[in-house]
């Protein structure tokens, strides 16, 4: 299995099988339990391209990098790169490839990564070594990794992946994060609930895939409608940037708030999952309660980075 | 193919052709009623010197009506095929040397859209940045497309052909 993932892109989930998930789960699963090797990555570089604001994905893949040896340049924002000046995703690519081992690349453009990843594949064939592209977020597409450490912490509070009933609620419309884990449980055997207004359920797109692998979902418009019945609940922030008229946010803002009251109706079992940053969905007080599980969540980016980084540069 | 000149242009007038033969050129017919204008734009045939005749509306046997487009010293390349199948998906595209018949193909929709449209995604890389797009072929009756770089399904219906 390990070969798979040698000088592998990681574009998007619908790319992966269910084992390579699972084993990029128990690689994560025996970093944390067992400790890992601080010199595999030595001598390697990184190269963070942040075209979007970022707390968790950038940091925690740095963090994931250096506990493995390895060194890191990037860029966080465009304000002081040549993109300013009007250079374009292949040029960049092309000069950062001459510099790194890998790339993390985040982009407001949906399919950046696919593009960045044939970018380097290209360069490759006019002999350069291949540097492997990792979706840190494109647009409004996808942000795999985003969903691996999602499964793992879902692994992590249920035991299991399979035979969950699940809740993903909030911008399904906007949020790439909630694209990846859709495309993700699609390889598991889970019931999936969309909760959303109709202007932000999930794309027409992601339904016809959905139901062409016959994967088990239905849509509501209200938390109060699953939140008995659920096994994890699946918060996210209204994407306010990617919406075309601040109108259309407006009518949306602030629609879902997850509060005491309505926690009080979940089983003690579930588990409150968010990619963060919150707005304003989930109630501060929330956060004491058993079932808030976002922020070890976010810790949980840490060893599936690591993960990720050992697989693709560790075997070469 | 042995057939006389003079007997082909015999046998137009029998069967009452409203539209003048072409002596070398390229014949696309079965185009359905309305597309023949958008065909003739997409393969630029306005800003040519050559004789174009497009007759709209035809009577047909096996679709009831049909446009059909001649032009005259002008034969097509593949990439065009494929433009054409995407608007046209039962167009024949008949070769003409000499007032005859010479080749006569049905255009086929391709797996892969290479660089011929666009991915109806405005917010895809591909039509922000100089990237060659690149759609596969999930259905062709009716047809779906899937874009490469972002994943977009969506409706042939909608397609935007590359200019």
């Amino acid at each position: 299995m390990k070969e798979r993932f040698v000088k592998r892109d990681i574009i998007s989930i619908k790319d992966f099988t269910r084992e390579e998930l699972d084993f990029i789960i128990k690689t994560a699963e025996k970093i944390e339990k067992e400790g890992y090797n601080r010199n595999l990555l030595n001598g390697k570089c990184i190269g963070l391209l942040f075209y979007e604001p970022s707390t968790r994905t950038r940091l925690s893949f740095d963090t994931a990098a250096q506990l493995l040896g390895a060194t890191t340049i990037w860029f966080a924002g465009i304000e002081g790169t040549s993109v300013m000046k009007g250079e374009t995703l292949k040029d960049t690519i092309e000069t950062v490839a001459n510099y790194v081992d890998l790339i993390v690349l985040r982009h407001p453009y949906d399919g950046a990564a696919r593009w960045a990843a044939d970018i380097t594949t290209n360069r490759m064939k006019r002999g350069h070594k291949k540097v492997p592209v990792v979706n840190g977020g494109d647009g409004k597409n996808e942000h795999p990794t985003q969903a691996m450490l999602d499964l793992y912490s879902i692994k992590k509070t249920q035991n299991r992946i399979d035979d969950l009933d699940i809740a993903i609620v909030g911008d399904l419309k906007y949020g790439r994060t909630v694209h990846s884990l859709a495309y993700a449980l699609a390889l598991y055997n889970c019931k999936i609930r969309f909760v959303a207004p109709e202007i932000l359920q999930i794309p027409e797109h992601i339904e016809a895939y959905l139901k062409r692998r016959n994967v088990k979902f239905l849509k509501y418009s209200k938390i109060e409608e699953v939140i008995s019945d659920v096994d994890i609940i699946y918060m996210t922030r209204i994407q306010k940037e990617r919406f075309p008229d601040e109108n259309e946010y407006n009518k949306v803002r602030g629609i879902f708030k997850l509060n005491r009251n309505i926690l009080s109706k979940a089983k003690t079992t579930m588990r409150i999952l968010h990619p963060l940053p919150r707005v304003d969905e989930i109630s501060v007080d929330v956060d004491e309660d058993i079932r808030a599980y976002y922020f070890e969540q976010a810790g949980n980016g840490v060893p599936v980075r690591m993960a990720l980084l050992s697989l693709i540069l560790g075997d070469e | 193919m042995n057939e006389k000149i003079s007997d082909v242009k015999t046998n137009a007038t029998k069967k009452g052709l409203i539209v003048r033969l072409i002596k070398d050129g390229t014949v696309i017919d079965h185009i359905p009623p309305g597309k023949g204008i958008k065909i003739a734009e997409l393969l630029n045939l306005f800003n040519q010197d050559s004789v174009v005749i497009i007759g709209q509306n035809l009577e047909s046997t096996k679709y009831g009506k049909k446009d059909i487009i001649k032009v005259e010293n002008r034969f097509l390349k593949s990439e065009e095929y494929n433009k054409i199948s995407l608007i046209a998906p039962y167009a024949t595209i008949n070769i003409i040397k000499n007032y005859v018949i010479q080749e006569k193909k049905k255009v086929v929709i391709p797996d892969v859209l290479e660089d011929v449209a666009l991915c109806n995604n405005a917010n895809c890389i591909s039509n922000k940045e100089p990237v060659p797009s690149r759609l596969y072929v999930l259905n062709k009756n009716p047809l779906t497309v899937v874009c490469y770089y972002c994943g977009y399904e969506f409706s042939g219906e909608n397609i935007k052909l590359k200019t």
